[in-house]
């Protein structure tokens, strides 16, 4: 008689592909997967708790260093918070600062999880360095306007920090317009190519229900033909004013999950378009006192962050420093459903599903 | 003047042969020569990793714009140096309750067949190291000996990884070598023969272009067939499973470090080049073509298909183990047979119309 036994896989915190310090308890019958317990945790700061210390603005550095990645999106999303708390109004120009920032970010967010997904699925590095030698050009543009390239650290409660530099606009323009032309050469090389499309066509299904269950937002729900996206449902800064789609696939699979990503980053170059062309002189900052001190109350602002729906809640007791910042992180939640997507799946599935829910494990532990 | 750069290698042999036969005996002479080519053979394959791991990453960082090495000497040539350099001074760390008989035979037994199949692959005209009659099933015999050696070092690691590895690597070279061996036979039936110097020779019809892979439709699809096999035998992408790094960090060798695992990877390489080394005998006419040396010709064509299998380790994405078990048994065995039997029936009409 064959006896046969199932085997537990420690993978991570150190792993190649675990996209961080995530770790996976992943019971293996042979290459099909059993179970999976995710395990987090390993990157904790207390960065919530790191708030209530420093005033509200010193928080600011911090949630560049949730969402590494995308640094320009956390900003935002904390600076719209504290915003709704003290009832400031934003400059016109900011605000139109702020959604190109925002879009360079998402498409930044968007470049690095389809690079590194093929890398999961295993080419050797060249879609992930095709998709970082754009991602260098959009640093660029953050380095001209903030100083830095990851770490931002741009938008300030009313505005932002600085104006930006004279030839931003014009480079912004030129990479914009060049960045369609990229996409599709991205995409003869990706989208259609056989064995991509056989490692990731019906793997990983996610249906729209239990997404829905599982609090699951942002690109995730999208391809799985929810059509939902805060910049539409409720609009913060002025997305309300650009012309562009929610994109929505309808089979959930990561398949979906990779185009809708790339079908985003063509909308974000379509709102791009239109910012660089309508932006406004003016002021960039409201002028407000020294010793920041917004009455007592509480705000909770939501954001479309690249990764899904980005919540600050931002308690005041009327002093200068926060009483509680609670972060609602998009990875940590979609991060949830990991177990539920891959049971049944092979060990390289697992692997190409964790990519294409796109976590960053600065943000899932905070 | 043309004729000894055309025959180099073996004149050279022959004058050597014939010099030391001046002051030893004819069998001492004979041995001496054997002795040496086999040490020059095993250097240039030393060598022969070298390169291809330069060759390799400076094609590959190109096709990724970058430059690949271009620090340690002209064009980085002396990457591979500085790389051997840093493998020799590593730890050897054998880790705690491994196997230590196998996890230390897995490096040795992967590099032996590695070196062994160059044995019979004829590099010119004349330059073969032993011209067997059974050459083509020597070949099979030893390729498959990476197996165990694969299995040996996944099992002897006390990895789960590594077993994992290992095991996907059995499973995959056994799958795969059915189809490839189908494969090579039309080879052997097109030239009637197993020694692989017989079979470069019968492709030097037409001014030495008379390559079996110039025989539509069988040609073709046996090089296909046997082209795509090797790269999963020797476990290059697309079908580098059994070391996926995003999926098992390195498979079998993921517990070997310095000397050891340069083996591994001089084992691979060395594999990889092997099988377009035999690519090129049975079905790319070996030595043979127009105007230049044979050795020249033999180099051309066996570096173009290197260049090839790096260019798909640059281009493609790896499949999955249950994809790659059913490409080998519902796709490529059912072809691989239909086209030993069109081989067959061509020969016949041949034989009959020639009668």
């Amino acid at each position: 008689m064959l006896k046969t036994d199932t085997i537990v896989v420690n993978m991570g915190p150190q792993h190649p592909s675990t996209h961080g310090v995530f770790r996976m308890v992943v019971t293996l019958d042979g290459e099909r997967v059993v179970n999976v317990d995710p395990v987090v945790g390993y990157l904790h700061r207390g960065v919530e708790k790191l708030a209530e210390r420093g005033t509200y603005l010193q928080f600011m550095p911090l949630t560049d260093r949730n969402d590494y990645i995308c640094a320009m999106n956390n900003n935002l999303g904390y600076a719209v918070a504290v915003e709704k708390l003290a009832g400031i109004a934003v400059p016109e120009r900011a605000e139109y600062i702020r959604v190109i920032m925002a879009e360079l970010g998402r498409i930044v967010n968007h470049l690095i999880l389809v690079g590194f997904l093929l890398n999961d699925l295993g080419a050797f590095f060249t879609p992930v360095l095709y998709c970082l030698r754009e991602r260098e050009k959009i640093l660029d543009l953050f380095e001209m306007a903030s100083g830095s390239r990851m770490t931002c650290n741009y938008m300030r409660f009313g505005g932002v920090a600085a104006d930006l530099p004279e030839e931003f606009l014009p480079r912004a323009r030129k990479l914009v317009a060049s960045f369609p032309a990229f996409i599709d050469e991205l995409e003869a090389l990706l989208s259609t190519n056989e064995i991509l499309v056989a490692r990731t066509r019906g793997v990983g299904v996610l249906p729209a229900d239990a997404a829905i269950n599982g609090s699951i937002t942002g690109p995730m729900l999208r391809a799985s033909g929810v059509r939902y996206d805060i910049r539409r449902v409720e609009p913060y800064s002025i997305y309300d004013r650009f012309d562009f789609q929610v994109p929505a696939l309808e089979h959930g699979d990561s398949y979906d999950r990779y185009m809708l990503r790339i079908l985003e980053m063509r909308q974000s170059v379509r709102i791009l378009e239109q910012a660089l062309a309508q932006i406004p002189a003016g002021e960039i900052q409201t002028r407000l006192p020294k010793a920041f001190r917004p009455a007592p109350g509480e705000a909770y602002a939501r954001t479309e962050s690249p990764k899904g729906e980005l919540g600050y809640y931002v308690v005041s007791d009327g002093s200068g420093n926060p009483y509680r910042i609670k972060i609602r992180p998009p990875s940590f939640i979609n991060i949830s459903i990991l177990s539920q997507m891959s049971v049944g799946w092979k060990v390289a599935d697992l692997i190409t599903i964790l990519g294409s829910i796109d976590i960053i494990l600065g943000e899932v532990d905070r | 003047m043309w004729d000894l750069v055309y025959d180099l290698f073996p004149k050279i042999s022959q004058a050597l042969n014939a010099f030391l036969r001046g002051f030893l005996p004819g069998w001492g002479a004979d041995l001496a020569v054997i002795v040496l080519v086999v040490t020059v053979l095993l250097l240039g394959l030393a060598a022969l990793f070298m390169v291809q791991t330069w060759l390799e990453r400076k094609v590959i960082g190109r096709m990724q714009d970058r430059f690949g090495p271009n620090r340690v000497g002209p064009l980085g040539m002396l990457q591979p140096v500085a790389d051997g350099i840093k493998m020799f001074t590593k730890e050897d760390v054998t880790p705690l309750r491994a196997d230590r008989l196998a996890y230390n035979l897995g490096p040795i037994l992967i590099i032996v067949p590695a070196m062994a199949v160059y044995a019979v692959i004829p590099f010119g005209k004349g330059m073969v190291g032993a011209d067997v009659n059974i050459g083509v099933l020597y070949l099979v015999a030893i390729s498959s000996l990476a197996t165990i050696a694969l299995l040996a070092a996944g099992w002897g690691s006390n990895n789960k990884y590594s077993l994992l590895g290992g095991l996907r690597a059995a499973a995959q070279i056994v799958s795969y070598e059915v189809p490839m061996v189908l494969s090579m036979l039309t080879a052997v039936m097109l030239a009637g023969s197993m020694s692989m110097v017989k079979i470069v020779e019968a492709q030097g019809g037409l001014f030495g272009l008379g390559w079996y892979i110039f025989f539509v439709p069988i040609g073709p699809i046996a090089f296909l067939i046997y082209f795509t096999c090797g790269v999963a035998e020797v476990n290059r992408a697309p079908f580098d499973i059994p070391e996926a790094e995003s999926e098992i960090v390195a498979g079998f060798h993921t517990e070997y470090s310095g000397m050891k695992f340069a083996l591994f990877m001089m084992g691979e390489y060395i594999q990889a080049f092997a099988v377009s080394a035999i690519a090129v005998t049975l079905f790319l006419g070996g030595w043979q073509g127009p105007v230049l040396p044979p050795y020249v010709w033999f180099g051309l064509k066996t570096f173009s298909l290197w260049f090839v299998l790096m260019w798909l380790r640059g281009t493609l994405p790896r499949l999955r183990v249950d994809q790659l078990m059913a490409f080998a048994w519902k796709f490529l065995l059912p072809v691989s047979l239909a086209n030993i039997f069109l081989t067959g029936i061509g020969i016949s009409i041949v034989q009959i119309l020639t009668k």
